[in-house]
């Protein structure tokens, strides 16, 4: 599987603008000589992180956005490239506000949203302020691609480590991580402290469960705030493939073989061992007594 | 285990907050900020930064030059005449170092066109006068020259109220406004700010013979390190139990709680639902 993670510099609040950025990204894709399997963007994509009550204003419908993208993609010169998609956007269903993420499939003529995560853990807190304005999405769920089964995770979901465990529980080889990431932390050995931090998150959680991780990260300064990139690869056992630069748009991309997960689970069998130990955990009356959580009523799967 | 063995002891560092800072990483970081708010978002190519002779804004004109190049970045000396002569002749030092446009513009008949009128104003008064004439001269330039002024201000001074309000605060973009003074110096040591700018005594030089540090009754190097512990969360027993003294940690707690309102907007009286940053919210760059 061709990766292709386009470490995206929006335009605040200009998702016009930003679809005519991204064509010229996608053209650029797509006169490659070898075609890209999935082209991975990151959290807020179209409109940039930070938007506050003007979030309303910039959401679009899955439905909508999926039109757009596949429109732009086959214009732009993916006609004959049928291709997969994963984006982050700011989401409104019926007036239900949501920070998103799409996993959307781009065939000749047709296209399928394979999937949309709505984003678990809204940060709302120091420079965050999330659910103040949006809803939290109320179910993580792994969905089959092409390539296998796969999970999307926005940003904090990924710093719960419950989030990639729930996804690989539930099938996940690759784990997709839409990302907005404001840097912060000057102390960080040649990189920013938040960055340092991601990148350990991301190495520990790809050894653990055995996974691929996607990141992508967006770039660019909102307000004073600048967005870290640092868009990255990290394989099933833990080893970063490639990874961006902090500042600045690009693209990075990389050649998958899914075939490394069951090798990677082979050698650190630690996916297996938690699926036989998880009924214990979790049937341990003194865990539900530690958490005052209500729990949502299930959905089907 | 042989009982006559003593093993080795191995003690926790305490913990705190570093102030130490990675000025490569800083330097690539505010440049690349400069780039995009100046360039990217605003599509202005000049920068205006008043040159006080002073550390500050030494580093901000050296950190425009970097991101402008040093033919778009326009220094502005602004001396009054109480202002010492070493703060001109350090100032020109910034120019040589970085080939800059740079100007001298006298504010002594402006700031005495009014206080000719007030003769009874006092030093803290006139200071204010001179700050907020500065500032005018500065936005007016940058029109002229189709510029932004940069502001200098540093995280110290702004926690500590130590600015006059709507004037050194008052340029749109600041790059140093999270840097503690002490780290502004580490940063001009790496940028190659000249030497007798960096080891000299900060100072307003508002009024002759005047210092930050006799005017803020700390060093700013116990001012720093008490204020990253507080931003950290740390109550006064937490900061006392790391070597400073009640008075020291009395002075910088009785500045930076008596000052919230001078990092913030007017207050608005709010009579609607759509009050404007309280209802109606739109992020600066929006």
């Amino acid at each position: 599987m061709k990766l292709g993670i386009v470490q995206f510099k929006p335009r605040k609040g200009d998702v016009e603008a930003n679809l005519a950025a991204l064509g010229e990204v996608f053209a650029q894709l797509a006169a490659e000589s070898a075609p890209y399997d999935l082209i991975v963007l990151p959290e807020a994509a179209l409109t940039g992180y930070f938007l506050e009550g003007g979030v309303y204003e910039l959401t679009l419908s899955a439905e909508a956005l999926a039109l757009r993208l596949a429109d732009l993609w086959r214009t732009k010169g993916g006609a004959k490239r049928p291709v997969d998609l994963a984006i982050g956007f700011f989401e409104n269903d019926s007036g239900n506000y949501y920070n998103s993420a799409m996993y959307l499939r781009v065939g000749e003529r047709d296209h399928e949203i394979v999937h949309v995560h709505r984003k678990m853990f809204l940060p709302t807190y120091g420079v965050f302020d999330e659910e103040r304005f949006l809803s939290r999405g109320r179910r993580l769920g792994a969905f089959e691609t092409r390539f296998g089964r796969m999970a999307l995770l926005i940003c904090e979901d990924m710093w719960h480590t419950l989030m990639p465990t729930i996804a690989a529980i539930k099938g996940a080889r690759a784990i997709i991580v839409p990302s907005a990431s404001p840097g912060r932390g000057l102390g960080g050995d040649g990189e920013l402290e938040s960055v340092k931090f991601w990148h350990e998150l991301l190495h520990a959680q790809a050894i653990e469960h055995g996974v691929f991780i996607f990141y992508a990260g967006l770039a660019g300064f909102e307000g004073g705030k600048g967005m870290t990139g640092s868009s990255c690869v990290v394989d099933p056992r833990g080893r970063t493939l490639v990874s961006a630069p902090a500042l600045g748009a690009c693209v990075i991309r990389a050649e998958i073989d899914f075939g490394e997960v069951d090798l990677a689970r082979a050698n650190l069998p630690l996916l297996g061992d938690l699926n036989a130990v998880l009924p214990d955990l979790l049937l341990d009356e003194d865990l539900l007594s530690h958490t005052t959580a209500t729990l949502p009523p299930r959905s089907p799967e | 285990m042989n009982g006559a063995t003593t093993l080795p002891v191995i003690d926790a560092l305490p913990s705190a907050p570093s102030l130490a800072i990675d000025c490569e990483l800083a330097a690539t970081w505010l440049q690349a900020f400069l780039e995009d708010e100046l360039i990217a978002r605003r599509g202005i190519r000049n920068a205006v930064v008043g040159l006080s002779g002073g550390v500050d804004s030494a580093v901000t004109a050296f950190l425009c030059a970097r991101a402008l190049g040093p033919e778009h970045v326009f220094t502005i000396r602004l001396p009054y005449k109480t202002s010492s002569a070493e703060s001109l002749s350090d100032a020109q030092l910034v120019v040589d170092a970085l080939g800059c446009n740079d100007r001298t513009i006298e504010i002594t008949p402006s700031v005495d066109g009014y206080l000719q009128h007030e003769p009874d104003a006092d030093a803290r008064r006139r200071g204010n006068i001179m700050a907020r004439t500065r500032m005018l001269v500065l936005f007016d330039q940058s029109v002229k020259l189709g510029a932004l002024p940069i502001g200098t201000g540093n995280k110290t001074e702004r926690l500590m109220g130590y600015f006059t309000w709507h004037a050194d605060d008052a340029p749109p973009l600041n790059p140093l406004g999270d840097l503690f003074k002490t780290q502004v110096w580490a940063l001009a040591r790496f940028l190659g700010v000249p030497k007798s700018i960096v080891d000299k005594a900060p100072s307003a030089d508002l009024e002759t013979n005047q210092t930050d540090e006799g005017d803020l009754g700390i060093s700013y190097a116990k001012a720093d390190a008490i204020l990253a512990l507080m931003l950290f969360g740390y109550d006064d027993a937490r900061i006392a139990a790391r070597g400073f003294s009640s008075q020291e940690i009395g002075i910088v707690r009785w500045r930076v709680d008596g000052t919230h309102w001078k990092r913030h907007l007017p207050t608005t009286a709010m009579l609607s639902s759509t009050a404007i940053n309280e209802f109606y919210l739109r992020p600066v760059d929006y």
